[in-house]
């Protein structure tokens, strides 16, 4: 019921808050947001740290904007295509990461993310250095004209509440609930009868075409998809909103990004602009060593500790 | 052969690098018994037992379940055939509730385990039988405590309750008792006879007073390989196993107690 209730809450705030933010802004927080909630449905729900989710940003990011600008279609399908290619990616090295587990899951999720981002830089589809230019947003369903920045806010709204829906929903499935169990004891839900890499691999599939998602909305959203987006550094910031936000909790990812792209986008403009990754560094060693679990998930324990 | 045999094993053995852990083993358990592995530290009943549950590859042998071979199958494989494994420390899922503990068990056979698009609220359709089961091993009063706030006993007890609800043909169980009190001794052994009414249980156990309760057979190995079988009145009056068994473990600083501390060390690594 409180779940309910939040929900709702959360729901009009973002029906609402274009007319008070900047609404380009708003649409660059609900992208990595997405990033962030895919992001944790690996770490925060199965435990296992993905350092190459860029290559699925990446990769939704550059084949729909690629198929935007060269066939003509409409940008659901757009997305579509773009987040079933990041899955498909997903599928290829999820069935090579889960074999491993711990550091070397990491390493492998990054050295095939590398991969990824050279093949991008190298391309002559994605520009290069210039990344993919002037990617037209269209006409969502043939019908309405995503150039308005309203009408795109509340597509990229949609995508997001689907999005976080289902990261939600897989959490509180029948297959969460393996994931949980392998999360907490995998040897014994090996011996309770599962094959565990499975059951990481299907949960990869998922988070990295969420990610894929993310990544071809963003494209639309600035009409652009660079190399930044597949760069490792998006990696590890994805790491950060996590961690800042909250690991494990359903808020969390959404807090993070918003405070990661918040801070950017504040900074940027002023004279801090190019301490800009020293304040993150900082932000991040503070959040490790003061609140490890994050501003959502010590909120939860004050509400716990107080209210219960 | 008119025994039925659940598990055999024939010449099973285990080398880590160029130490042989296991030595030609041949394990006979017959069907509906309880069936005790014993030995001193360092004996390779670990070892063993990881075989047996495919944690570890046999380096060769063969291993046979039901008269099948099973040598080459993956633990979640034989998991599935019904061969379920207890570990030595207590294999809960601690951040779940009791209750949701045994229901993992129980969902496997639903086949909705890949379902990420439904509601979990489908599983409560399950509660009934997991309640039945917790009520099986005393937990029911527990069944919405957070696990890992549990006492020893009760682990051990969820986990015995979340085995049986694989209603497994055979139940390998690694030291049920060790770590508890002697109160909770006594609980888990009346457990265990209890839930070894319909089935076959092979168990490693160091107390020596469980094994005399509950065995109908007894392995004693050492160094790897067997060093006799039998009733327990018929091992415990083998000179060889007083002189390997009770010797080591009434003079622990018996060198070659020490050097078999070592080994077990090395394997449970």
């Amino acid at each position: 019921m409180k779940i309910n209730k939040l929900a709702i809450f959360l729901i009009g705030l973002g029906l609402v808050a274009p007319f008070a933010l900047y609404p380009v802004f708003l649409m660059k927080v609900m992208c990595f947001a997405l990033f962030a909630c895919a992001f944790n449905l690996l770490l925060g729900y199965v435990g296992l740290l993905s350092f190459g989710h860029a290559a699925f940003l990446g990769t939704g990011g550059y084949v729909t904007g690629y198929l935007m600008m060269n066939t003509g279609i409409t940008p659901e399908l757009g997305i579509l295509c773009g987040t079933i290619a990041a899955g498909l990616l997903g599928a290829v090295y999820g069935k090579l990461a889960v074999k491993r587990e711990g550091i070397y899951f990491a390493m492998v999720t990054l050295a095939l993310a590398q991969l990824a981002f050279f093949v991008y830089l190298q391309a002559p589809f994605t520009g290069g250095e210039d990344g993919m230019q002037g990617v037209p947003r269209g006409m969502l369903f043939g019908l309405i004209d995503l150039n308005d920045n309203m009408n795109m806010y509340y597509f990229v709204f949609a995508i997001f509440l689907f999005g976080f829906w289902l990261v939600n929903r897989t959490v509180h499935s029948p297959f969460g609930q393996i994931l949980k169990a392998i999360r907490e004891n995998e040897p014994r839900a090996v011996s309770l009868g599962y094959n565990v890499n499975d059951y990481k691999w299907a949960v990869f599939i998922i988070s990295a075409a969420l990610a894929g998602m993310a990544g071809a909305t963003k494209t639309l959203v600035f009409e652009l998809a660079s190399l930044t987006d597949a760069h490792w550094h998006m990696s590890g910031e994805v790491v950060l909103m996590t961690l800042l936000g909250g690991m494990g909790t359903i808020l969390g990812p959404i807090v993070g990004a918003a405070s990661v792209v918040g801070i950017q986008n504040y900074m940027s403009g002023g004279e801090l602009g190019n301490y800009v990754h020293i304040i993150m560094g900082l932000i991040f060693v503070v959040c490790v060593l003061a609140f490890r679990n994050g501003i959502v998930g010590e909120i939860q324990k004050v509400i716990k500790r107080n209210f219960n | 052969m008119s025994v039925d045999y659940v598990l055999q094993t024939t010449d099973l053995v285990k080398e880590f690098k160029g130490f042989t852990a296991v030595d030609n083993v041949n394990l006979n358990v017959e069907r509906g018994t309880i069936h005790a592995l014993i030995g001193p530290n360092g004996a390779g009943k670990t070892t063993v037992f990881n075989l047996l549950t495919k944690f570890l590859i046999p380096t060769t042998g063969q291993i046979l379940f039901n008269g099948d071979d099973i040598t080459q199958m993956r633990s979640a494989e034989i998991a599935r055939k019904g061969v379920i494994r207890s570990f030595q420390i207590s294999a809960v899922f601690p951040h779940l509730t009791v209750l949701e503990n045994v229901r993992i068990a129980l969902q496997r056979k639903e086949g909705n385990s890949f379902h990420f698009w439904k509601s979990d609220k489908i599983l409560n359709k399950l509660d009934a039988r997991a309640l039945e089961l917790l009520e099986s091993v005393g937990l029911q009063d527990h069944a919405n405590s957070i696990t890992v706030d549990q006492p020893y006993g009760r682990k051990r007890a969820l986990e015995i309750a979340t085995t049986l609800a694989l209603d497994p043909e055979l139940m390998l169980l690694d030291e049920p008792t060790q770590g508890m009190g002697h109160e909770d001794v006594e609980v888990v052994a009346d457990l265990i006879k209890r839930v070894a009414q319909d089935r076959t249980i092979l168990m490693v156990e160091h107390n020596l007073h469980v094994v005399s309760k509950l065995a109908d057979k007894i392995t004693v190995l050492q160094r790897g390989a067997i060093l006799t079988e039998g009733d327990y009145a018929t091992v415990s009056a083998d000179p060889r196993v007083r002189e390997a068994y009770l010797g080591v473990a009434e003079d622990e600083n018996d060198d070659a107690g020490d050097a078999s501390e070592a080994v077990e060390a090395k394997e449970t690594v």
